[in-house]
């Protein structure tokens, strides 16, 4: 296998395994905040229990975040050098605005939110989570900002064989960077929602902890229906159309367009084969796609052999993941839904089976995030920098294809293990439950005695 | 023109001391852990520096992020050159980070024994390497007309880097007993005070040792600094520190001992930035291949930028991370939060 292909295996896999926790500690982090303030506002103790429940929760999944995040900005210098002198000018400064605005600010506060709760007041203890929480949607802001210049390039010129900044505002809020975070911060906080439902469906079930389960139910099932609809709308769709403007190639490809059309069709199903690139057994809505993309029923949309093939990315993935991904936004919003009814009519906490599936759907929106990712970062393939530079001219020329597979190996195992105790130890800390209440109430006392 | 790549310089040299200073304690901390068996000294270690570690080895970070932004083409030689060494320090760094997290969690000694030994080597070889990869630069690396390492893996662990390594454990433990002595009480303390102060005896021979081999490897380092008067102002506050962290120690002024030996640490980086420059990282084959932050930096309106996003967070950092030292000052007591 040549050194490119190896440097994109390794980029990915690690890419990967990292991004299955931040949308869990960022929507985790936005949860706790609510709850941790209406503990403090409401000198509610079940409140401050759920807060040490899933803070415990958090704190496990921002350490391993946090270990393996360490990896990826080293990753950018070690595999992708001739990029990263490429892109340096540009990508840097979004880089160093995430270390100093957020990476200080989260991993500080969570240490005061974590060790702190006796030491300091409760108005400043909310103020460590609320600063956890913001401190990681700026570092999702910033790394977004710089994987948006990498798909819609803007504000720079090519001078000196590199790209060089000509405009800070133009290149932060590029064509996609908006449209991306938001998109990104629903996933994260759809995340966090069904980690809060599938666990309190777990205490309900087993019958522990009901009314603290049932408070932390009611606050995800409210929480995840707003943001699962706002995911998908207007959040996903308008970013759906940046893409259908900015990078068609890539829109063709995750919709399954394969030639150019009038009035295109929205593919529901379908199964892609190539080559020639070809739809099997689909099932299509004429019309739907040039009207959500550009608000016309009639719009012409340019399908994926109307360009280049040497410019087109790989199709079946593309299209596959996007799908998918699509189909899980659907099934949040109709779960979310259907147990807003159900709270309503005071009926959820009986329902075994819906609260089953809440259980059973806690890993689906990490898959989702995890199939978006895949939508935008193969389909902006073959660029590294759409458009600017393709991929296999950003690779270290310095480094071998063995060394590449040495270190492909070396994580591969170690993620293999830190996945396994990850998932041990958070399938442990639910099982565990909430903290007694009698053991708090005399911290209470500790804590008012601190802060007296 | 050129202020802007000078400040950028600073800025660096201020980051690395930064992560050595602070992240150096915590790593001397994991460093000296396998040598207090009692569950209790290991608990108080880990939670001495529970709540801080994980901001401090942000320094790190923001240093990596700095270089990338400031001189994107000496951040691309270093980190493809060093490439195995970084793959070491990334999976190091990272079962440290776990260990801390999941050794609690189960109550096993067999569990807890293998997380601590994943601690300590975890600590031990992010130690060293910051010393190899701080000697291999002030060696000079075998770098060409475009900017490509030439050397490998095994070249960096020549006996200078070594050296080098070597100094930088043996001063992360001096700094990391200090600061256990500062945060633990009796017998703990007593250990850590005279451990202290054979590290302390230690780094004064090793760095000695290392400076005269350094006059032979890398001469040019020497050539223009005698002159300048910023490198007798280091060169004394280096000195002032080294002789005073005994006389703390002794005195059991713990606090005012740390200070020393922070200032210590920082005057050592400080010094070898300071004879570096205007070199990033030297060429062995030719100082004409040399990176150095007047060719090799990023745009002017880069470097603008990035000085703006710096004098806006860093006091903001500063000031929450103070507060933080503050809330978790004195000595540490173990209680249902802790590790």
């Amino acid at each position: 296998m040549d050194a490119v292909l190896l440097a994109r295996l390794q980029f990915a896999m690690t890419v990967g395994f990292h991004f299955i926790f931040p949308p869990i500690t960022i929507g985790l982090a936005w949860f706790l905040v609510l709850i941790e303030g209406l503990g403090w506002r409401k000198h509610d103790e079940t409140y401050v229990r759920i807060g040490k429940y899933f803070g415990k929760i958090l704190a496990l999944t921002f350490a391993v975040g946090v270990a393996t995040g360490i990896v990826m900005e080293f990753q950018f210098g070690t595999n992708w050098a001739a990029y990263s002198k490429f892109v340096g000018d540009v990508f840097g400064a979004p880089l160093a605005a995430e270390a100093v605005f957020a990476f200080f600010l989260e991993s500080t506060f969570l240490g005061l939110y974590l060790f702190g709760r006796e030491r300091i007041s409760k108005g400043a203890h909310w103020f460590s989570i609320l600063m956890v929480a913001v401190g990681a949607t700026i570092s999702a802001f910033w790394i977004l900002v710089a994987n948006s210049w990498q798909q819609t390039p803007a504000g720079f010129v090519m001078r000196n064989g590199r790209a060089e900044l000509i405009s800070f505002y133009d290149a932060v809020f590029n064509p996609s960077t908006v449209v991306r975070f938001l998109h990104t911060m629903g996933a994260a906080v759809t995340t966090g929602a069904f980690f809060l439902t599938g666990i309190s469906a777990y205490l309900l079930l087993k019958g522990r902890e009901i009314p603290l389960a049932k408070k932390s139910m009611a606050i995800g099932v409210i929480g995840g229906l707003v943001i699962a609809v706002l995911e998908v709308m207007p959040f996903g769709h308008e970013h759906a159309r940046q893409v259908a403007r900015t990078q068609p190639e890539k829109f063709a490809a995750i919709e399954g367009l394969y030639s150019s059309t009038k009035s295109a069709p929205m593919v529901l199903f379908a199964y892609p084969v190539t080559p020639p690139p070809e739809l099997k057994a689909s099932i299509e809505v004429p019309g739907i796609l040039s009207w959500l993309a550009f608000g016309d029923i009639n719009a012409p949309i340019k399908g994926i052999t109307d360009f280049p093939l040497s410019n087109t990315p790989p199709l079946w993935l593309t299209f596959v993941s996007f799908h998918n991904m699509v189909v899980l936004g659907m099934y949040f919003i109709l779960v979310m839904a259907y147990a807003a009814l159900k709270l309503r009519k005071g009926t959820l906490w009986t329902s075994t089976k819906l609260l089953k599936v809440f259980l059973w759907s806690i890993p689906l929106p990490v898959i989702a995030c995890q199939l978006g990712w895949m939508a935008a970062e193969v389909g902006r393939q073959p660029w590294i920098v759409y458009g600017m530079l393709r991929t296999e001219e950003g690779v270290s020329i310095s480094v071998s294809a063995g060394e590449i597979l040495f270190s492909i190996i070396l994580f591969f195992i170690v993620y293999a293990f830190l996945g396994s105790l990850y998932l041990y130890l958070l399938i442990k800390k639910i099982k565990h439950g909430p903290d007694p209440a009698s053991s708090l109430s005399s911290n209470f006392d500790q804590a008012k005695e601190v802060t007296a | 023109m050129e202020y802007l790549q000078i400040t950028w310089f600073i800025l660096i040299g201020v980051l690395i001391i930064g992560y050595a200073v602070l992240d150096g304690f915590d790593l001397g901390v994991g460093v000296l852990y396998l040598f207090n068996r009692k569950e209790e000294d290991r608990r108080t270690s880990l939670n001495a520096i529970g709540p801080v570690w994980d901001g401090n080895e942000v320094w790190l970070l923001t240093g990596g992020g700095a270089l990338f932004a400031a001189f994107p083409p000496v951040y691309a030689t270093v980190f493809s050159g060093f490439y195995l060494a970084l793959m070491l320090l990334l999976v190091a760094l990272i079962a440290r980070a776990v260990s801390m997290e999941f050794r609690g969690k189960i109550d096993s000694p067999r569990w807890r024994s293998l997380w601590d030994w994943c601690f300590a080597l975890g600590s031990i070889l992010p130690a060293l390497l910051f010393g190899v990869a701080f000697g291999n630069i002030l060696r000079g690396l075998p770098i060409d007309i475009d900017g490509s390492y030439l050397g490998t893996f095994l070249s960096l662990l020549n006996p200078y880097a070594l050296l080098v390594g070597l100094l930088s454990v043996v001063l992360f433990t001096m700094h990391g007993a200090i600061y256990l002595a500062m945060k633990s009480d009796g017998d703990l303390r007593s250990r850590m005070t005279s451990i202290a102060v054979v590290m302390w005896i230690a780094v004064v021979v090793v760095y000695a040792g290392a400076t005269f081999v350094s006059t032979f490897v890398s001469p040019f380092l020497f050539f223009t600094i005698l002159g300048d008067p910023i490198f007798w102002v280091l060169f004394v506050l280096l000195l002032l520190s080294v002789l005073t962290v005994p006389v703390w120690l002794k005195s059991k002024r713990y606090f005012i001992a740390f200070l020393s030996s922070s200032t210590m640490i920082a005057m050592m980086i400080a010094l070898s930035a300071l004879s570096l420059f205007p070199r990033l990282v030297p060429s062995t084959i030719s100082d004409d291949y040399s990176l150095n932050i007047f060719q090799h930096s990023s745009s002017q309106l880069t470097l603008t930028v990035m000085l703006i996003i710096a004098l806006i967070g860093v006091p903001i950092v500063i000031v929450y991370t103070v507060f933080v030292y503050r809330v978790f000052k004195g000595k540490v007591s173990i209680g249902p939060d802790s590790y």
